[in-house]
């Protein structure tokens, strides 16, 4: 039995007089301990879907299936006991701000009606679980907004969900915010089992953390499968978009295979001479060139290339410095670019 | 420079004005809090729209401020007297202030709640919560500091009402500013009144910004 199982369900609104259709005929199913990724571009219609799970969107047709139950036939109390089941954050955090941080935690237990010094334990475990134990007397306001989610999730953890929401969670964060509550959302899958259905537009954030991805356009599920494999090779529009949009590393740095690795920076005045290929014709040694690239940085073009070097220490420290002189930023890489 | 009575006289003004402003503003959000409540839950963005409902109290607030408080005391004055006994006296006054202010006060109050993050209140659907518990935990516990404030702001108003039942008798500050002042020209009892007046507007309004920035969390 899926944890989720959506079954051709349709969701049309009412806007001014005529009729959109939101969500058109889309199926699928979620196994227990997956991580499903939802993914479309805006308006595409994946907000509405993630809210069909916990019927904060009644379907227009079709059903909603968790752990085999038809939320259509829950009553308003059943339903509302379900939904305490299903945990969910959201792209601008939804903290209740004037709350301070452990409340915030308890809040979901509280409206159970679950004793508060429990609901305090209870809350001190998770917030331990996300990194912020530290924090459990700041109010919302004092946090970062990677801090306000680690909140959000220790939040929708409080009620021990089988199934966690994740609506844009991560849009609203920079890269490295946004890498560290993805890693944070993977160890708690693994640890605790969860169930995930995460809704992005970023093809990122599908490929970082997802099994299973399905895409959404317009309202119909054009195309749905194993990450990997949507990857390698997608068949629908939408899905060669979502994918050349968003440049996505196939492996990370650390797994390139070199003792050691610099990135340079090329500014506009140092790209007329061919450094590279100078460099090697001097050192006569090759370079492995791990990775290139050619960002936008305040608006002017700037060449971005990770080195691996060659092993010879002497080597590498005469290379670093013939960069140097040629006006070239040089850091060393370690993990993350 | 005045005798005895005349400070006695002051003296009971000042209780008066407190007495009437202050339980019109108790009575007026006995009425008007729920009254606001209702408009915000049945309003088109609100946990259960119901037009029929939000429109009677729409329609029922809109005719009671549309009338000047100065009218609306004459108006009032039978069925003040069915419910005080008399229709003139300080109690007999706080009967149309609490007319006046239910449903200013249902305004200012759905006003509040509306400013109130419709994320939070998602969340906590998400999470399982009834309408009641988003009214009682959610809605008024972060709309606190935006209602302590409307709250400081219809005291201000009921407080200057109170002063204008001065003259139809309403007793307090605004009576005897009327009695003496406007009609025995006594100019120098008239200006101790109005700037009594103005001392007790602004502790109310200090007191009333004080509490809603002690209440506030949102700003660092």
């Amino acid at each position: 039995m899926s944890e989720i199982s959506i079954s051709h369900l349709t969701k049309k609104f009412e806007v001014k007089g005529h009729t959109v259709t939101a969500l058109n005929d889309v199926s699928l199913s979620v196994e227990k301990g997956q991580i499903y990724g939802i993914i479309g571009m805006s308006g595409a219609g994946k907000s509405t879907l993630v809210r069909s799970v916990n019927y904060l969107e009644k379907p227009t047709e079709g059903s909603v299936f968790i752990e085999g139950t038809d939320l259509a036939s829950l009553s308003e109390n059943e339903l509302r006991a379900k939904r305490s089941e299903i945990g969910m954050i959201f792209q601008s955090f939804n903290l209740l701000e004037q709350k301070n941080v452990i409340d915030n935690v308890c809040f979901p237990l509280e409206l159970k009606g679950i004793k508060r010094k429990a609901a305090r334990e209870k809350a001190r475990g998770l917030l331990e679980t996300v990194g912020l134990s530290e924090k459990e007397k700041a109010y919302p306001s004092q946090l970062s907004g990677g801090q306000k989610q680690r909140v959000a999730i220790a939040r929708a953890l409080a009620t021990e969900p089988k199934i966690l929401l994740c609506d844009e969670a991560t849009s609203a964060l920079d890269p490295q915010t946004t890498d560290s509550i993805l890693r944070l959302l993977k160890d708690i899958n693994e640890k605790m089992g969860i169930t995930m259905l995460v809704i992005t537009h970023q093809m990122s954030v599908v490929t970082s953390i997802c099994d299973h991805v399905a895409i959404i356009d317009n309202g119909v599920l054009v195309e749905e499968g194993e990450v990997t494999q949507i990857f390698e090779s997608p068949s629908s529009d939408a899905a060669k978009e979502l994918i050349s949009g968003t440049p996505v590393r196939y492996s990370p740095i650390s797994e390139l295979n070199a003792e050691r690795k610099i990135r340079i920076v090329f500014s506009e005045n140092s790209s007329y001479e061919p450094v590279i290929a100078n460099l090697i014709l001097k050192f006569g040694e090759p370079v492995n060139i791990l990775k290139a690239d050619t960002r936008d940085v305040g608006g002017t073009a700037r060449g971005e290339m990770i080195l691996g070097l060659p092993d010879d220490t002497d080597l590498q420290e005469g290379i670093i410095d013939y960069l140097k002189e040629r006006g070239l930023s040089v850091t060393e890489v370690s993990d993350h670019v | 420079m005045f005798d005895e009575k005349v400070i006695e006289m002051i003296l009971e003004g000042i209780r008066d004005t407190l007495y009437m402003t202050l339980v019109s503003t108790l009575i007026g959000y006995i009425l008007g809090l729920p009254l606001g409540i209702i408009l915000h839950v049945t309003g088109a963005e609100g946990l259960k729209p119901n037009k029929a409902v939000y429109k009677v109290i729409d329609v029922i607030c809109n005719i009671i401020r549309s009338i000047p408080f100065l009218i609306l005391l004459i108006l009032l004055i039978p069925f003040t007297r069915a419910i005080v006994g008399q229709s003139y006296g300080s109690t007999a006054t706080i009967v149309p202030l609490v007319i006046c202010a239910a449903p200013y006060i249902a305004r200012v109050v759905e006003s509040s709640l509306n400013e109130v993050d419709s994320g939070v209140v998602e969340a906590a659907r998400a999470m399982g919560a009834s309408n009641a518990q988003i009214v009682f935990k959610v809605l008024l516990v972060e709309a606190r500091t935006s209602l302590v404030t409307g709250a400081t702001i219809t005291t201000g108003l009921l407080l200057g009402y109170s002063a204008m039942s001065g003259t139809v008798g309403g007793g307090g500050l605004g009576d005897i500013a009327v009695r003496y002042g406007y009609y025995r020209w006594q100019t120098d009892i008239m200006i101790v009144t109005v700037v009594l007046l103005i001392v007790i507007f602004q502790i109310i309004q200090n007191l009333g910004t004080r509490l809603a920035l002690k209440l506030d969390h949102r700003k660092k």
